[in-house]
């Protein structure tokens, strides 16, 4: 512990420790950053505040500005999600007009699988600087249910196709926006953890830390106030000790008076008057 | 990260599956694995959720599935599951199957593959079970239900 030269108020002077009455010292490291009471510690921890500070209300903008896109986002997906259930309804109806014409090709279509022709790219998207995953898809390759339904109701499953292709590329911009929400949602969880930290638990222990230098440093200089009063005090009685004791000797005659170089009337070193 | 391209898959019932695959995202890798499961009435749900399982995380492995097989339990690294595969960016899983893995789909929280919960033809789309929009239910409950 840092103690300080003269403590006479003891540990009333002391607001970290008056209340608590936990033995050791761990608690008290963290509830304050262990300082000398100097005065460069006290500019040093102003500083620390002041960084606290402005780090705090950048994540707090951060955490806005992802909250925002965050609602958006939300609000697009809800109406796409509505938009895909009717295309799928569609999709699934042109299906069943299609089985009607052409008969089951459902066994020969997962029979033929090979090579898929739609595929998904993943591109980076940057918010606030988050980056979100966005998906694109693209064509590759030909069609390898051309030949199918050629029999009968090829144009039904012709329509099936083109609704099915529809349906994916609605689906492909779905899946974006909910990796989007997902990303974001852990990304907001994190950032307002951090302005959570910062704010109860990093800027309280600076202030803190600042409230206890100020005053240890309020107490030195009430000490040397004190300190500087007493020598006063006794520098006082001292001299008035030591002129008494003059006095007395000068009473008692047996103090001689220097010569008083002023007084003296003729000067032995002139040669010449 | 736009690199080489990555699949859609599909677990659903047959005329789910049949549509998609006539949209062209069906696809057999190198072992002859299908990036698709159709989910009959006698599949099991363990091996729906397997296949999910290793569709949704990030080690490479091979998938079999074929649906009316009963196969042992197996461990994550097992080589049938969509999630494990990384060429898979997108699982598309018809609610009524989702309802059913819900645990799984819910234990799932990377970004990629993404998990899309799409509508069959006998259960229209629910918008109260999605486990995307239900994250969401505490800040726009009114419209969930629109």
């Amino acid at each position: 512990m840092i103690t300080p030269l003269h403590s006479s108020l003891g540990d009333r002077a002391r607001p970290c420790l008056k209340k608590k009455k936990e033995s050791g010292w761990a608690w008290w490291f963290t509830l304050v950053i262990p300082v000398l009471g100097r005065l460069r510690a006290q500019t040093i921890m102003k500083a620390r505040l002041k960084g606290a500070q402005t780090g705090r209300n950048l994540l707090k903008k951060k955490s806005d500005a992802l909250t925002l896109r965050f609602r958006q986002i939300l609000k697009k997906i809800i109406e796409t999600k509505m938009l895909m259930g009717k295309v799928m309804r569609e999709a699934a109806f042109s299906l069943a007009e299609a089985k009607f014409t052409a008969g089951d090709f459902s066994t020969t279509v997962i029979q033929n699988v090979n090579k898929a022709q739609v595929k998904i790219r993943a591109k980076k998207d940057n918010v606030a600087g988050v980056t979100l995953p966005v998906f694109e898809h693209y064509h590759e390759g030909t069609d390898s249910y051309e030949l199918t339904g050629l029999a009968r109701g090829g144009e039904q499953l012709a329509k099936l196709k083109r609704n099915y292709a529809k349906a994916v590329e609605l689906l492909v911009e779905l899946a974006s926006l909910q990796t989007s929400f997902v990303t974001l949602d852990e990304a907001i969880k994190i950032t307002n953890r951090r302005v959570n930290a910062i704010e109860h638990v990093i800027i309280p222990r600076i202030e803190r830390t600042l409230a206890y230098i100020i005053t240890e440093l309020d107490e030195r200089e009430r000490e040397e106030f004190y300190r500087l009063k007493k020598i006063q005090e006794k520098k006082k009685i001292l001299k008035e000790k030591s002129e008494k004791d003059l006095e007395h000797r000068r009473a008692a005659g047996e103090l001689l008076e220097p010569a008083n170089l002023l007084a003296e009337e003729k000067d032995e070193d002139l040669l010449f008057e | 990260m736009a690199g080489r391209g990555k699949l859609i898959a599909v677990i659903g019932d047959e005329d789910t599956v049949t549509g998609f695959l006539l949209g062209g995202i069906g696809e057999l890798n190198k072992n002859r694995h299908p990036n698709f499961l159709v989910v009959e009435k006698d599949t099991t749900i363990n091996e729906i959720e397997d296949t999910f399982r290793s569709l949704g995380s990030l080690l490479g492995s091979v998938v079999e599935a074929k649906p009316n097989e009963h196969d042992p339990p197996l461990d994550e690294t097992d080589s049938r599951q969509f999630l494990h595969r990384d060429d898979i960016g997108i699982i598309l899983i018809n609610q009524y199957i989702a309802e059913m893995v819900r645990h799984a789909l819910d234990a799932h929280q990377h970004s990629i593959p993404a998990v899309l919960e799409i509508p069959s033809k006998e259960h229209p789309y629910d918008a109260a079970k999605d486990s995307i929009l239900r994250r969401a239910r505490g800040m726009f409950t009114a419209e969930d239900l629109r």
